[in-house]
C-alpha cells in the first residue's frame, strides 16, 4: 500500500472492474466526456449569449463567459426598457402558461385519480373497451384533432382565452394520466383493501383512506408529467392564442427568436430564466419521472 | 399542553406558510421598484383566477348534478309503484332534458345542422328558458351582465337537486355491484366523449365537406360524399400544403422517423453501456447527459435555430475555424505527396454550410436538433434495462470464456428486448409525429422540403385553411398509424398485459 497521493490518486481512479486496462479506462472517459460536452455546450451558449452586451451579439467568438459580459439583458426580459418605454411581459407569459398548465393538469389528475381506479380494481362490461381505447389515444397525434377541436373552440367562443387552451391540452393530458395511474394503482396489493372491506369499511372509504394516501407519489409524478407536457407546448397555443395578452411563454419568447439580429440576447436571457427553473425539477425529480415512465406504458 | 400538542403538530404547516409568505414579500419588494415596466398586474391575476375558478366550479356542478342522477338509478329502489313512476318521469324528464343540451351543443358547433324546423326550435327551448331567465335576473337587478350566466345556472341546478330530493324521498336503497365502477368512470368518461370522441366524429364529417376559409369553415359548408373523394384525390394527386406532393412528404416522413429512431437508440445504447459500467464521476456524467432532454423543448428549438444560422451561428463557426485549420494544413503539407492533395481536398470540401436556404442541409439541420434532444432519454431507458440484468450471466459467461461481443450478443441484447421492443415502437410513433422541431427550426422550409406529413397538415389547417382536405389528411395519417399500432400491440403483446 503505497501513501504517495499521486498514486493513490490514481488507485482511486482507475477502481478496476472486470480487469480493464488504465488505457480503456482513459478511453471511456475521454467518450463520456466528449458526449458531455456536445450535451451541454449548445445549451451553454444560449447562457453565453444572454450575457452578450447588445453591440457584441453578432459575433463568431466561442468563448462561453464573454467579454464585457453583462446582465443588461435579463434587466430588459424581467422590467423591461424605460429608457425606450418598453414594457416587459415576460411575467405575464408566465403566469398565462401556468395558470393554464396547472389547471389542466389538476383536471386531469383529479379525473384520472378516481377512474383508474376503477379500470383496476372492477370488473364491469366494456372495461377492456375502455382500456383499449385509452391505449389507442396514445399511439394518436395530438395534432390531429387539433383542427376539429380548434373549430370547437371557436364556436364556443373560446379563443383567445385560457379556457380554450386548457380544453385543447386536457385532450392529450387526460388519457396519459388515467393510463399511468392506472399502472400504478395494479401495483398496490388488493390484500390491503380487501381487509379493510372485511373490517366493514366501505369502497368509498377505501379509496380515500387507503388507496389515495399510498398511491400521493404516483399522483404528483402524474401532474408532473401532464404539466411537463404542457409547459413548454407551442403548436397547439400558436392556433389558439392569438391575442399578446394571453401568450404563454413559448409563443412569447418565440417573437424574440423570430428577430434574429435584434432580440437574440433578450431571448437567450428569457430562455435561461424560463430553463433553470425547470431543469432543477427535472433533475431534482428525474429518478421518479423515469420509475413513472416504465409505471403504465412509456409516454414522453 | 394542549397547546404545546397544538402546535407541534402544525409547526411544519405554520412554517411552510412563513417561508411562502417571506418569500412573497421579498419577492414583491424587489420588483415594486420596476412595476412600471411588468404588464402583469394583480388585476389581470385576479381576472384570470375568476375565469378558471367559475370554468371549475361550472364544470364539477355539472359532474356532481350527472354523478346524482346515475347514482339514484343504480342505488335507489321506488318504495311503490306509485313512486316507481314518479321516479321513471323524473328520470326520463331529466335524460331528455341533457339529451337536448347535447343535441343544441352539436347544432351549435356545427357538428348536425337543425336548420329551423318544429325540432330545432324543441331543442332550443331549453336554451330559450335559460336566456329569458338569465334576461329577467338581469332586469330585476338580481345579477350583472357577468354573473347573470352563473347565477341562473345554479337557479336551474337547485331545481334539478330538488327533483333528485324527491326522487330520493320516495326510494329506499339498494345494492349494485358494478354501479359504482361505472360512477367512478363518469367524469372521465364525459371528458372523453367530449375531448377526444365528438373532435374525431366531427373530422370525419369535415373529411366529408368542402370547408375551407371561403365558405367560413363550417357555416357555409357542404357536405357529401364527393366532397370526400375530392378531398382524398386532392391528396394523392395533388399539393399537400403549397408546393410538395404526398409521396415526397410520406417517404421524407420514413427518412426522419427512421434516421432519428437509429440514432437515439444506436447512441442511447452506446451512452448507457459506457454507464453501466462501474466507472468514477458516474454520476455527473449521468446528469450532464441528460441535460438536452431537461431543456424545455422548444427553448432547445429556438436555440438551435439560431445556431444554424449562416454567419454566427455555432455550427458554421466550427465549420468555418475547421476549414481554416484544414487549409493551412493543406498549404504545410503541399509538398508531400498524396496527404497534400488529401488535405487541400478535404479543405475545399468542408466548410460553412448554408443551412437555411439548401433543403439537403436544411433536413440535416433539424435532423441533428431531434437526435440531440432524443439521444438522452433512450439512453436512460436503456440503462434502466441494463441494471435489470443480473451480473451473474456475465460471471457465468466469463468463466466458459465468453468474449465481450459474445456476451453483448447472447445476454445483454435478449435480456434488453423487452425493454427496447416497446422505447424503439414508441419511438417510432412519436418521432413521425413530432413537427414542434421542424416547424420551430425551419417551418418546413426552403419550399416545404423538411416538411414531414404531420407538418404539412398543420399548415394546411392554419396556413392555408383548407379544412375539409386537412380533416381526410388526418384520417389517411391516422389509418397509417392504426396500422403499425396493431402491429406493435400484435408484437409485444401489449394488448393482453394492458387488459389483464
Amino acid at each position: 500500500m503505497s501513501t504517495n497521493p499521486i498514486s493513490r490518486f490514481f488507485r482511486w481512479f482507475f477502481y478496476r472492474s472486470r480487469g480493464d486496462s488504465p488505457f480503456k479506462t482513459i478511453l471511456i472517459h475521454a467518450t463520456l466526456i466528449a458526449s458531455c460536452i456536445i450535451a451541454v455546450y449548445p445549451a451553454l451558449r444560449v447562457v453565453t449569449i444572454s450575457l452578450r452586451p447588445n453591440d457584441t451579439l453578432l459575433t463568431t467568438d466561442l468563448r462561453i463567459i464573454p467579454e464585457n459580459a453583462t446582465l443588461d439583458n435579463y434587466k430588459e426580459v424581467l422590467f423591461g426598457d424605460p429608457e425606450k418605454n418598453r414594457q416587459s411581459d415576460f411575467f405575464l407569459w408566465i403566469w398565462n402558461s401556468f395558470s393554464v398548465v396547472a389547471v389542466t393538469s389538476i383536471i386531469s389528475v383529479i379525473l384520472a385519480a378516481i377512474s383508474a381506479y376503477a379500470f383496476s380494481r372492477f370488473r364491469f362490461p366494456g372495461r377492456e373497451a375502455g382500456l383499449v381505447f385509452l391505449l389507442t389515444t396514445q399511439m394518436i397525434p395530438a395534432g390531429m384533432l387539433l383542427l376539429p377541436l380548434f373549430i370547437m373552440i371557436a364556436k364556443l367562443k373560446m379563443i383567445n382565452t385560457s379556457l380554450g387552451l386548457i380544453i385543447a391540452y386536457a385532450v392529450t393530458s387526460v388519457p396519459l394520466t388515467i393510463w399511468t395511474l392506472k399502472g400504478y394503482y395494479d401495483t398496490i396489493p388488493v390484500d390491503l383493501e380487501e381487509a379493510a372491506l372485511i373490517d366493514g369499511a366501505s369502497r368509498l372509504t377505501v379509496f380515500t383512506k387507503i388507496i389515495l394516501p399510498l398511491s400521493t407519489p404516483a399522483l404528483a409524478i402524474a401532474f408532473l408529467f401532464s404539466f411537463m407536457g404542457g409547459w413548454s407546448e407551442y403548436l397547439v397555443a400558436r392556433v389558439v392564442l392569438q391575442k399578446n395578452e394571453i401568450f404563454t411563454w413559448p409563443l412569447g419568447i418565440f417573437t424574440f427568436a423570430q428577430q434574429f439580429t435584434v432580440s437574440w440576447g433578450q431571448f437567450a436571457a428569457a430562455s435561461v430564466l424560463i430553463a433553470i427553473p425547470v431543469m432543477a425539477l427535472f433533475l431534482y425529480s428525474s429518478k421518479w419521472l423515469i420509475s413513472g415512465l416504465t409505471l403504465g406504458s412509456v409516454k414522453g | 399542553m394542549e397547546n404545546e400538542n397544538f402546535l407541534r403538530k402544525n409547526l411544519p404547516a405554520i412554517l411552510w406558510i412563513a417561508v411562502i409568505a417571506s418569500i412573497y414579500f421579498i419577492l414583491s419588494s424587489l420588483i415594486t421598484p420596476f412595476s412600471e415596466g411588468i404588464t402583469l398586474n394583480t388585476e389581470i391575476v385576479i381576472e384570470r383566477l375568476k375565469e378558471i375558478g367559475s370554468f371549475l366550479f361550472g364544470i364539477l356542478g355539472g359532474l356532481a348534478i350527472i354523478e346524482i342522477y346515475f347514482f339514484q338509478i343504480f342505488f335507489r329502489q321506488p318504495i311503490n309503484s306509485t313512486a316507481n313512476i314518479i321516479t321513471r318521469v323524473i328520470q326520463v324528464a331529466l335524460g331528455l332534458l341533457t339529451f337536448t343540451i347535447i343535441i343544441y351543443f352539436f347544432n351549435l358547433t356545427d357538428l348536425i345542422k337543425l336548420g329551423d324546423g318544429p325540432i330545432s326550435s324543441f331543442i332550443n327551448t331549453p336554451f330559450d328558458i335559460f336566456t329569458s331567465l338569465q334576461k329577467s335576473l338581469i332586469s330585476a337587478k338580481i345579477a350583472t351582465k357577468n354573473s347573470g350566466t352563473m347565477i341562473a345556472g345554479i337557479i336551474i341546478s337547485l331545481g334539478v337537486l330538488a327533483l333528485y330530493a324527491v326522487i330520493q324521498f320516495i326510494s329506499k336503497p339498494r345494492s349494485s355491484r358494478v354501479g359504482l365502477a361505472y360512477l367512478l368512470i363518469l367524469p372521465a368518461f364525459i371528458g372523453v366523449l367530449f375531448l377526444i370522441i365528438y373532435p374525431f366524429l366531427f373530422e370525419i364529417k369535415l373529411a366529408f365537406s368542402n370547408a375551407s376559409l371561403g365558405t367560413q369553415a363550417t357555416k357555409n359548408a357542404e357536405y357529401g360524399l364527393i366532397f370526400g373523394w375530392e378531398n382524398l384525390k386532392a391528396l394523392f394527386t395533388g399539393s399537400v400544403a403549397k408546393d410538395a406532393k404526398f409521396l415526397e412528404v410520406f417517404w421524407r416522413t420514413i427518412l426522419w422517423t427512421g434516421i432519428n429512431v437509429t440514432f437515439h437508440t444506436l447512441g442511447g445504447m452506446g451512452l448507457a453501456i459506457l454507464l453501466h459500467r462501474p466507472l468514477r464521476f458516474k454520476g455527473l456524467y449521468r446528469t450532464l447527459l441528460v441535460i438536452p432532454w431537461a431543456i424545455p423543448g422548444t427553448i432547445a428549438a429556438m436555440a438551435l435555430r439560431n445556431e444554424f444560422d449562416s454567419r454566427y451561428g455555432l455550427f458554421n463557426i466550427l465549420l468555418g475555424n475547421l476549414n481554416t485549420w484544414l487549409t493551412t494544413v493543406s498549404q504545410n503539407t503541399v509538398n508531400i505527396v498524396g496527404i497534400g492533395n488529401g488535405f487541400a481536398w478535404l479543405a475545399a470540401t468542408i466548410g460553412p454550410v448554408s443551412w437555411k436556404q439548401d433543403p439537403f442541409w436544411a433536413f440535416v439541420s433539424v435532423l441533428i436538433a431531434n437526435i440531440w434532444l432524443g439521444i438522452p432519454f433512450m439512453s436512460v431507458i436503456i440503462l434502466g434495462g441494463l441494471q435489470s440484468i443480473s451480473q451473474e450471466y456475465y460471471e457465468a459467461a466469463e468463466i466458459d470464456g465468453a468474449s465481450r461481443w459474445q456476451q453483448f450478443r447472447n445476454i445483454t441484447l435478449p435480456l434488453l428486448r423487452p425493454v427496447l421492443t416497446p422505447a424503439i415502437i414508441l419511438g417510432v410513433v412519436w418521432t413521425f409525429n413530432k413537427f414542434d422541431i421542424i416547424y420551430l427550426i425551419t417551418q418546413g422550409g426552403p419550399q416545404e422540403k423538411t416538411d414531414i406529413l404531420v407538418s404539412s397538415m398543420y399548415k394546411a389547417a392554419f396556413q392555408f385553411y383548407r379544412y375539409g382536405f386537412t380533416a381526410m389528411f388526418a384520417l389517411v395519417i391516422f389509418a397509417i398509424l392504426f396500422v403499425f399500432t396493431l402491429i406493435y400491440l400484435k408484437v409485444s403483446g401489449g394488448l393482453k398485459s394492458a387488459t389483464e
